[in-house]
């Protein structure tokens, strides 16, 4: 399809960082918090341009939480951002209760979530965040795919009124969203029409999706291309539509399959419109050390994963 | 002025609702709430600056419980300070009440800032308050209340740790030191003490008093409110089940209700 492409890659914390930057700049609510990784989550010129609005956590991250919370009920709008890792699992039951159960306004900004943190290893790389947060009541999901989307929905989640979690990542990936585009919470994107099956990614999968897109087309496969950057709540309508005409569909995410995107489309399916279903996923295994590229081909999250998967699914419709 | 013996009048009768509702709801945390009934009678009736009619007053000093198993106590003082009619106060713990087991904020209780009950996690959010407020250089105030046992959660380290990094002179602990919790005696369980000297290490205020004496617990909050550069932490020495003689200090009475033949005798003995 060649309908794709990019002229640099850029990590999405860095956009995560822009937006919060942005925000910063006109947003006289925003407040950020972090725990002891502002270099590395981006937030560095939001904390040197407005030392009054940013609160250094250390590393407690329970109480960056907690903090957090208190905060939004003072009317600030807390963005409090650390490794997926200890912005999830660590901190959950404190998740559970001052924000979600408590309804706060409070976004969870997570940098380094899935096996692309990389060399550090399975300590680190968290591949079970999104179903942790989406089995939360009140809590919206977004993973992001590249920096501008990130940028764009850093700077949509300030206007929308509870707790978020937005999930993105460390290596540096193609940029080919568009800059200053509109996010819109909940909404898919099409990002390509096709025929005989929907691809639906999320993340860093989704270039990789384009690029399967590409490949599956010389095969003379002709894939549609679905971009949920919000799991939860999740676009269903966009899901059945293109599923009612390709009869087949691929998730694609850099995370465990438990609790994953796929597993969210698997349930929608399953209740709504069962039909062929592949993931591409992480099946139920810890990381490892090693760099972002070699461990996605190696846990079987990479572009010809996404091929071989669509072409499963495709041979399992009976047409 | 304050008039002392209003306010023990006061805590009679909110002892004698947490009685009541605890008996009807069958289940629920008696000792607790008796134990903190005067700090609440202090708070509700003279040391906070709150509208009970506009719950969401922008200057209102912020309450925030730590230890949700008291809510009886909470419920009951908010209820007669006005904030929902009393008689709201039997529907505790009952299928489609606003009065859930432990305050949920999503129940739609006027009154309650944060949904608590799981223990360790008040403290960091009265921290996030205070220090919003300083930031914005708002004169409200930030109370927490806090139970001896909690303190063994080390999430409270945390907050205590960045309350006084932050210099938050604008937030007052409260610490219900009664001396037992579930399992036992604090002692026994997983000791605490020294108590003021790991606040004190921590870089707080500390301050004493007679938790079941509300002359003494208000001058202690108006000498918390006098201090500045750091935040205060009162440690209120209360007896658990306070009013009723036949039950005070005993931690069996954490976590059962009165039965309803008890209520009788139980209300009696508040006399
Ligand atoms: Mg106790």
């Amino acid at each position: 399809m060649k309908k794709y492409t990019y002229t640099e890659k850029k990590d999405t914390r860095s956009g995560f960082g822009a937006g919060l930057y942005e925000l910063g700049k006109n947003n006289p609510n925003v407040v950020a918090l972090c725990a002891d990784l502002t270099g590395s989550l981006k937030m560095n010129e939001f904390a040197n341009e407005f030392p009054d609005r940013f609160f250094q956590a250390g590393i407690a991250e329970a109480n960056m939480i907690g903090v957090a919370s208190g905060l939004s009920i003072g009317g600030k709008i807390p963005f409090a951002g650390t490794f997926a890792n200890f912005a999830t699992g660590r901190v959950y039951d404190q998740i559970r209760q001052v924000v979600a159960y408590s309804d706060k306004n409070v976004k969870i900004c997570a940098s380094h979530a899935g096996i692309t943190l990389g060399e550090d290893g399975a300590t680190h790389q968290i591949m079970e965040d999104i179903g942790l947060m989406k089995m939360l009541p009140n809590m919206t999901v977004i993973n992001t795919c590249d920096y501008n989307q990130t940028k764009a929905a850093t700077m949509a989640i300030a206007d929308f009124v509870g707790p978020v979690y937005l999930r993105f990542g460390r290596p540096k990936v193609p940029n080919f969203t568009l800059p200053d585009q509109k996010f819109e919470i909940g909404k898919a994107i099409l990002l390509n029409e096709g025929s005989d099956v929907t691809i639906i990614a999320t993340g860093h999968l989704v270039w990789k999706a384009i690029e399967a897109c590409e490949i599956l087309e010389e095969k003379g496969i002709s894939a549609e291309i679905i971009n949920i950057h919000t799991i939860k709540p999740l676009d269903k309508k966009a899901v059945l539509e293109s599923v009612k005409k390709t009869k087949c569909v691929v998730t694609a995410e850099e995370h465990m399959m438990n609790g994953g995107l796929g597993d969210s489309i698997a349930q929608l399916l399953a209740l709504e419109m069962p039909t062929p279903l592949e993931m591409v996923a992480v099946d139920d295994k810890f990381g490892e050390s090693g760099t972002p590229d070699e461990l996605m081909k190696k846990y079987g999250i990479d572009t010809l994963d996404v091929v071989a998967a669509a072409e499963k699914v495709v041979g399992r419709v009976v047409r | 002025m304050v008039n002392i013996n209003e306010l023990e009048a006061k805590a009679k009768i909110i002892r004698a609702d947490v009685i009541k509702s605890l008996a009807e709801a069958g289940s629920g945390h008696l000792g607790g709430s008796l134990g903190l009934s005067d700090v609440f009678v202090s708070l509700y009736f003279h040391i906070l600056s709150h509208k009970p009619s506009k719950p969401d007053w922008e200057n209102r000093d912020r309450l925030i419980l730590s230890i949700g198993h008291v809510a009886p106590v909470f419920y009951a003082s908010l209820a007669h300070a006005g904030y929902f009619p009393v008689s709201e106060l039997m529907t505790l713990r009952k299928l489609g009440s606003r009065l859930q087991g432990h305050p949920g904020k999503e129940h739609g209780l006027p009154g309650i800032e944060l949904s608590a009950g799981s223990l360790g996690q008040g403290l960091s959010v009265a921290v996030g308050l205070a220090l919003g407020a300083k930031a914005d250089k708002k004169t409200w105030r930030v109370y927490s209340i806090h139970g001896d046992g909690e303190l063994q959660e080390g999430s409270i380290w945390e907050a205590a740790m960045s309350a006084a990094h932050y210099k938050l002179d604008n937030l007052t602990a409260l610490v219900d030191r009664n001396n037992v919790q579930i399992d036992g005696k604090t002692s026994d369980v997983m000791e605490i003490e020294p108590l003021a000297d790991k606040w004190k290490a921590f870089g707080w205020n500390v301050l004493h008093c007679n938790g079941n004496n509300i002359k003494e617990i208000i001058q202690t909050y108006e000498k918390a409110k006098m201090h500045k550069g750091s935040p205060s932490v009162i440690i209120a020495k209360t007896k658990m089940g306070k009013g009723v003689k036949s039950i005070e200090a005993d931690y069996t009475w954490h976590g059962k209700p009165p039965k309803i033949e008890q209520v009788e005798s139980f209300l009696k003995e508040l006399e």
